[in-house]
């Protein structure tokens, strides 16, 4: 049994993790490439032990307004999984998906109804793409929560994975994966699984 | 016009006039600020989880509403303050999420604890609750002023509050 440390990560483990992230996002891409019909390029995912303090400022400030789209996992693996959204970047999306322009008379406007629901229903596809990557990687059973969606400030987001964090160290370990497209769109997948799930994720790939 | 000192997740920091103390988009953790109007000897710590003693590694003391409280009370002693004279709002504690999911509840129910149990810890040292901003789903920023020990909360889509 590997006992993952997260103060003491090893470089294998750590390019496992950055694999999965790879291959999740890019599963993830793909599906929203398809949703909204344009070319995505996805950046080289990034793991990253950071420090509370710092997290927020992984997505810009504090009080950068973000939309937040949250599953909790159960199954083989435990924990819970976040997509991330700059707020422009979510209306960006939206407005593709709908077939609308979006002018930036918007900006600062809230989100009706219908754009709310088809947000979700992006997170919900490109998450739905991220876990089966990851789950017929691994062979484990990952189940997942309806997709919970809030918009506010970035720590304010970051603060449910920040305190799952908290009760095993003052570090948070993160997953991320940007992906943007001509007309930014900036997002972020972060896989947040329990401690124990990551030893669950590493043996079952022999690591 | 004084600083206005940032306190990060899991920390706290306590300020003299004419400084203030905030912190930045508080979701599920809470805000306890406490204030001495005589000395004007003011505190904040960001509190994450409610109980340390639940928790192994529970060495940051600041993260916890047990031992946070106590270290920020300790500390404004040591600045002049007074015990007795101390009073405490407190602000955040957000469900930032719903999910279907009964695994969740606890996780996600985390906002509440830490608002019970910083509500225990500071009856507990007799501290007043003079006023106080908690639950709900969105995320708060907040700033409490030594000048007066007014504290506003600044919300997304709100006004400001100050209480």
């Amino acid at each position: 049994m590997t006992r993952i440390d997260l103060d003491n990560m090893d470089s294998v483990q750590f390019d496992v993790l950055k694999e999965l992230g790879n291959i999740g996002a890019g599963n993830a891409t793909t599906a929203l490439a398809k949703l909204i019909n344009a070319k995505i390029d996805m950046k080289v995912p990034k793991v990253e032990l950071l420090g509370f303090s710092d997290i927020a400022k992984v997505m810009g400030s504090e009080e950068t307004v973000m939309v937040g789209i949250l599953l909790m996992l159960e199954g083989d693996v435990n924990g819970m999984m976040m997509f991330l959204l700059e707020v422009e970047s979510a209306r960006n999306l939206v407005g593709k998906l709908m077939g609308i322009e979006t002018n930036s008379d918007d900006e600062g406007k809230e989100f009706d109804s219908i754009q709310l629901s088809a947000l979700n229903e992006i997170g919900n596809i490109i998450t739905g793409a991220y876990l089966s990557a990851l789950s017929d990687l691994t062979r484990l059973k990952i189940i997942s929560s309806v997709p919970s969606l809030q918009i506010d400030m970035a720590a304010a987001i970051l603060s449910i994975p920040a305190i799952e964090f908290s009760k095993i160290g003052d570090k948070v370990l993160l997953i991320e994966t940007r992906f943007d497209d001509e007309t930014a769109i900036d997002g972020y997948f972060i896989l947040i699984p329990e401690l124990e799930s990551y030893d669950v994720i590493l043996n079952s790939l022999g690591v | 016009m004084g600083e206005v000192i940032k306190v990060g997740m899991a920390d706290l920091k306590v300020c003299k006039y004419p400084d203030s103390l905030t912190t930045l988009g508080l979701g599920s953790c809470v805000g306890v600020a406490l204030y001495d109007k005589a000395t004007k000897v003011t505190g904040l710590a960001h509190i994450m989880l409610p109980d340390s003693t639940a928790i192994k590694n529970n060495s940051n003391i600041a993260k916890f509403a047990d031992t946070g409280i106590d270290e920020t009370i300790r500390l404004m002693v040591a600045m002049g303050a007074t015990k007795g004279r101390i009073v405490a709002k407190i602000a955040g504690g957000a469900n930032m999420f719903h999910s279907g999911l009964s695994s969740a509840s606890s996780t996600l129910k985390v906002g509440e604890n830490n608002v019970a149990a910083c509500k225990k810890k500071l009856a507990e040292l007799r501290i007043p609750i003079i006023a106080e901003d908690t639950g709900l789903d969105y995320g708060r920023t907040v700033v409490i002023r030594s000048e007066d020990g007014v504290f506003t909360i600044k919300s997304i889509g709100k006004p400001l509050k100050e209480i």
